[in-house]
């Protein structure tokens, strides 16, 4: 995609906020274009999976008998991109009997009552 | 350090209003517009929660979408205040950041 | 103050793309600048010149031209989301090889890249969809 290079020179805290599963909705596939190509104005990002945004980590996702892109492997490569701050809430994996040991990517398992301080860091939120 | 959270959705349909409401805290603000409206009139089965989480959050309302939904004369909770559009932009101003619950 | 505004849903469906344009109206008539609206996912359907809504309904995507002319609003479409559903441009008819283009006035095709710059330039960004 054709992307102008920013020169601003301001870099903001973007938060990127993950809700809801992959596949059923575009919004997973969305969020994870907007990280990329925001990655090219070198701004500070981090991604928080919350509720069932986690479902997005899932390993072996295999989506091909419902003709769409396996766009999770993508969630391996943010490291090439700088984004290194991925945020998973332990009761929302917890609730879907999920661990740390099923997603595909090493995250920062964080508690419901952290959120709150997280967010308030943040600069811009952007919820997918 | 201050958030101002939308919610657009019936809690009788989505869960988003309970997702929210458990993480926001000291000097947030919850704002519910558009669906997410009708649970500022007493009486609904949230009301015990929104009261509570009052105690640390201010509670607004957009006022136009309870007209909408026939709420013009209803009672409130007590601790909610109303907006209209201009107090919308006056909260997003006042905050120092926006989290659309969508 | 600036806002930049973000609209993830099409016209009529839903709610989101009625409240984003009465935000951006109060917005203006108090006085801030609102640098850009980006619309983003469905929210590109508000930007086809071709809907005929009845003439006792609102007419979404005209009030948002209007307020674009009247306020020299900066109205973005995402060329990703316009090229799935089918919102044209002259540049992307001749691109994609279409018969015909349908953007509605004051609206433009552009990439993803103007809603991040729009959340480094803005002091609020807000966000409006499903």
């Amino acid at each position: 995609m054709e992307e102008d290079e920013y020169a601003g020179g301001v870099i903001k805290k973007f938060l990127y906020v993950n809700r809801r599963q992959p596949h059923g909705t575009v919004y997973a596939l969305e969020s994870l274009e907007t990280v990329l190509i925001g990655a090219a104005f070198d701004q500070d990002v981090s991604m928080l999976f919350i509720d069932d945004g986690v479902y997005q980590l899932k390993k072996e996702q295999s989506p091909d008998g419902i003709d769409m892109k396996n766009f999770s492997k993508t969630y391996r490569a943010l490291e090439m991109y700088d984004v290194e701050k991925l945020f998973v809430e332990r009761e929302s994996l917890e609730e879907r009997g999920l661990s740390a040991e099923d997603l595909l990517v090493d995250v920062e398992v964080i508690a419901t009552a952290d959120v709150k301080a997280l967010v308030d860091e943040q600069d811009v939120v952007l919820s997918f | 350090m201050s958030t101002l959270n939308i919610v657009n959705k019936s809690p009788f349909e989505k869960r988003t209003l309970e997702q929210c409401l458990k993480r926001v805290g000291d000097g947030d603000s919850v704002l519910l517009i558009e669906d997410a409206s009708i649970c500022a009139v007493a009486g609904t089965a949230y009301q015990d929660q929104l009261n509570a989480t009052a105690e640390l959050t201010k509670l607004y309302v957009l006022q136009p979408d309870l007209d909408a939904r026939g709420f013009t004369d209803a009672k409130l909770l007590e601790p909610v205040q109303c907006v209209d559009y201009t107090g919308f932009v006056e909260l997003v101003a006042q905050h120092d950041r926006v989290h659309s619950w969508l | 103050m600036k806002f930049a505004v973000l609209v993830n849903e099409g016209p009529y469906q839903h709610q989101a793309s009625d409240t984003a344009y009465q935000f951006v109206h109060a917005a203006l008539q108090a006085g801030h600048d609102v640098m850009r609206v980006f619309f983003y996912h469905d929210g590109v359907n508000n930007g086809t010149r071709l809907t005929s809504p009845p003439q006792d309904d609102r007419h979404i995507q005209k009030r948002w031209s209007d307020l674009a002319a009247e306020h020299k609003l900066d109205l973005v479409l995402c060329v990703a989301a316009c090229q799935r559903r089918g919102i044209v441009d002259e540049d992307e008819m001749k691109r994609n090889g279409k018969d015909a283009d349908n953007i509605a006035e004051g609206f433009r095709i552009s990439g993803l890249g103007q809603l991040i710059e729009a959340g480094i330039e803005a002091d609020r960004l807000i966000t409006f969809g499903d």
